[in-house]
């Protein structure tokens, strides 16, 4: 058998492990795995500019493809800095492998130079964390740390590793694990075939039927079985702010997203139907308003991976823990087999109805209130221009919303936004995780003035690995949703919303060597955003500068149930 | 309602501060909490008693499981089971005090175990309920020190929680 250091065998894991690429910054507790690093060519590491923005490439390059990204930060800040990421990979769901160095093991608990309790600071928002004893645990560490983060409910799993533990000279038997084994950790392989024989009776028997697709059924790969079960029961579908792209977004049993700032006619069906079939959405806060009144008529099927997401927010009446690929295969089979025959007649005014609500908003918005380009129109533009077709990365705040709401997403994993934490700042990494991993498709950050500054340092690791993403910034001037807030909330007292001394940004990207373009009136839009995205090879920054007075709508009136939307600034349901 | 929930865990370094930190992060309340090692020392026994609605205590439940370290848990209360508490109580005790502690200690089949001119330390065993009543009928001013490892449960008769 081989002999290799600590720090040998990290790498040779990662490498014999499949990884291609690993974000990180290095530092002290670090050095012995940097110099393995430099001393193979399996494992490419990519240098960010600050260690979130390493969390967040791992975590869309995870989000675009499935697998675990990779992350390396050094100890104490490093280690600090990662947290913003690994709790938004933790929030969505998202695998990911989080190396992190410590101090010595001699000098851990002594206040050491960048020592940071990582175990402990992470414990919150991880799915598993553990640290290094002795090297010869470090395979089997990382085969479990992988094993953990991609199985189940997947997320982040940290290891921590103090720097003795790395030492070059000390050498150990080397074998990376085929499999690995835990016997506290054995997640389901399959849905309970009685609930399931249930669930479908449920859903053959309703008459006021609706599908909500949640981040569950991109995370299990599903989406082809998900349409094609609601197109076999032409049953209309909802697909939440994790979910979109889950179910084809221009198609027409497609109602759009649930929820705060979803669709008239997706909360309008929530509210009134008879039957939720729900395929792995955690029906968190933002989607259900006020629980008391969630969708008063309606038998609620639940199925996710995890248990504790089925009844927490609201109780199921069919819950169902399992993969949601199988249980919705077994769904399909039932359907076909089944002798139950379908209401037609109540599905017909079913459908009826939710025309009739989507043609009372139907997502239109005002363009006559103002002189100034609306950022509805910026997203339904790149929409047009990238044939729809494109991955398409979001900061937080408004341009979310615009980009999740007028956006159509036709495939799974082209949508990549923190869905569940809202971490402004990913954006940008996002773009260029993906970009890396798929240099031949088209890369798009939406961001805003705000969101953007927040990682914006990154155009220096875009310039070194050359990642020819494009970026649009919807700027308002202000942080639209808090100013939205302030607006609706706060008798528009626009404290601290607004944002003076704003970059040059045209400037700025060109001092990282890329290339910047001004948009401030709708005729130059497309015409622009066909130059940037003919530019192949380089980074464009598109500044677009849109009506700062602008809204989000519908929006859900607070503590009301679903079905209670404002959908203009005068209207409400 | 109170729940007596019964934890099999790794024995690993970090596991008990999962548990802990999970209950502080999701705002369930710990009343009680005891921990050590098993038969097999590889195994974690922790017991501990929350109070909270079905619901609460069902997302409890699950989210322990959750925990990697988890291998199995029970909530005592849903089955028949016994529950002990053991505490050591001081005891003020002077004139005719020592003999009055010395009866109800009798009473209670609790046990001095240390005696000095002004106090006894006594030794009491039994359910949480049992130890409430001994420290009220002892009054107050009296009480000095009470120490109590919080509650320990099993099952009655077959069921056993094991790997």
């Amino acid at each position: 058998m081989e002999l290799l250091s600590g720090a040998d065998m990290v790498v040779r894991s990662l490498a014999d492990e499949g990884v291609e690429y690993i974000y990180g910054y290095p530092g002290g507790a670090l050095l012995h795995i940097y110099d393995a690093i430099f001393q193979q060519d399996k494992v490419q590491h990519i240098l960010v500019r600050h260690e979130q923005a390493a969390t967040h490439m791992a975590d869309a390059y995870a989000r675009a493809t499935g697998k675990p990204g990779v992350v390396l930060v050094t100890s104490g800040p490093g280690a600090t800095n990662a947290v913003t990421g690994i709790a938004t990979a933790y929030m969505d769901s998202i695998p990911m492998v989080i190396i992190s160095g410590q101090v010595m093991s001699h000098l851990i608990g002594e206040d050491a130079f960048q020592e940071c309790d990582m175990v402990g600071v992470t414990r919150p928002v991880v799915k598993h964390n553990m640290s290094i004893k002795s090297p010869e645990e470090i395979p089997m560490a990382l085969k479990k740390a992988f094993y953990i983060a991609s199985t189940g409910r997947p997320g982040p799993v940290v290891v921590d590793i103090p720097k003795d533990m790395t030492t070059p000279t000390d050498r150990f038997e080397y074998s990376y694990p085929e499999t690995v084994k835990l016997r506290s950790y054995n997640p389901v392989s399959r849905g309970h075939s009685g609930q399931i024989k249930k669930a479908v009776e449920l859903l053959l028997n309703a008459k006021r039927p609706v599908i909500l697709v949640g981040g569950g059924a991109i995370s299990a790969n599903a989406s082809d079985l998900v349409t094609e079960l609601a197109q076999k029961l032409n049953y209309p579908v909802i697909n939440t702010l994790m979910g979109l792209g889950a179910y084809p977004g221009t198609d027409r049993q497609f109602l759009g997203m649930p929820g705060m700032h979803g669709s008239v006619e997706a909360n309008m069906a929530m509210h009134h139907s008879d039957m939720i079939l729900n395929l792995g959405s955690r029906l968190d806060d933002r989607i259900t308003n006020a629980t008391e009144k969630f969708c008063p008529t309606a038998k609620l099927v639940h199925v996710d991976i995890d248990p504790s997401s089925i009844s927490k927010t609201v109780a199921a009446d069919v819950p169902i823990v399992g993969p949601l690929d199988s249980i919705v295969t077994e769904m399909l089979k039932l359907v076909k087999a089944s002798k139950i025959e379908l209401d037609t007649e109540a599905h017909d005014a079913w459908w009826q109805q939710i025309e009739e609500w989507r043609g009372r908003h139907g997502g239109r918005y005002r363009t006559d209130d103002s002189e100034q380009m609306k950022p509805q129109q910026v997203v339904e533009t790149l929409c047009k221009v990238t044939k729809g077709d494109a991955y398409v990365c979001s900061d937080v705040g408004q341009h979310q919303m615009f980009a999740a709401q007028y956006y159509k997403f036709n495939k799974p994993r082209r949508w990549i936004n923190s869905g569940g934490l809202g971490t402004m700042g990913f954006g940008l990494p996002a773009a260029m995780g993906v970009k890396l991993n798929f240099p031949d498709e088209e890369v798009v950050c939406i961001t805003g003035e705000g969101s953007i500054q927040m990682n914006i340092q990154e155009l220096s690791t875009c310039s070194q690995y050359d990642l020819p993403v494009k970026v649009v910034c919807l700027n308002n001037q202000s942080l639209g949703m808090v100013r939205q807030w302030q607006d609706l909330n706060y008798e528009s007292r626009h404290s601290q919303s607004y944002m003076k001394s704003l970059p040059d940004f045209v400037k700025l990207v060109e001092s990282y060597g890329h290339v910047g373009m001004e948009v401030t009136k709708l005729e130059d839009l497309e015409s622009t955003l066909e130059e940037a995205f003919a530019m192949k090879d380089r980074l464009v920054f598109i500044n677009v500068h849109v009506d700062p007075f602008e809204h989000v709508y519908p929006m859900q009136v607070p503590k009301a149930s679903m079905r209670d939307m404002w959908l203009s600034k005068t209207e409400r349901t | 309602m109170r729940h007596i929930i019964s934890v099999l865990m790794e024995n690993e370094a970090g596991a008990l501060s999962r548990v802990v930190g999970l209950f502080a992060q999701r705002n369930y309340n710990i009343e009680t909490l005891t921990v050590a090692p098993t038969e097999d020392p590889t195994l974690s026994r922790l017991t501990l008693t929350t109070f909270g609605n079905d619901r609460v205590i069902e997302q409890i439940t699950k989210q322990l499981n959750k925990l990697i370290e988890v291998v199995k848990l029970v909530d005592l209360t849903e089955g028949d089971h016994i529950e002990r508490e053991l505490m050591l109580i001081k005891v003020k005790a002077v004139g005719n005090q020592r003999a009055e502690v010395l009866r109800n200690v009798e009473i209670f089949r609790a046990q001095v175990v240390d005696v000095s001119s002004t106090v006894y330390t006594v030794q009491l065993v039994g359910s949480s309920k049992k130890l409430d009543a001994f420290i009220e009928v002892i009054e107050a001013a009296n009480v000095l020190e009470v120490v109590r490892t919080g509650v320990s449960g099993i099952s009655r008769g077959e069921k056993v929680l094991s790997l």
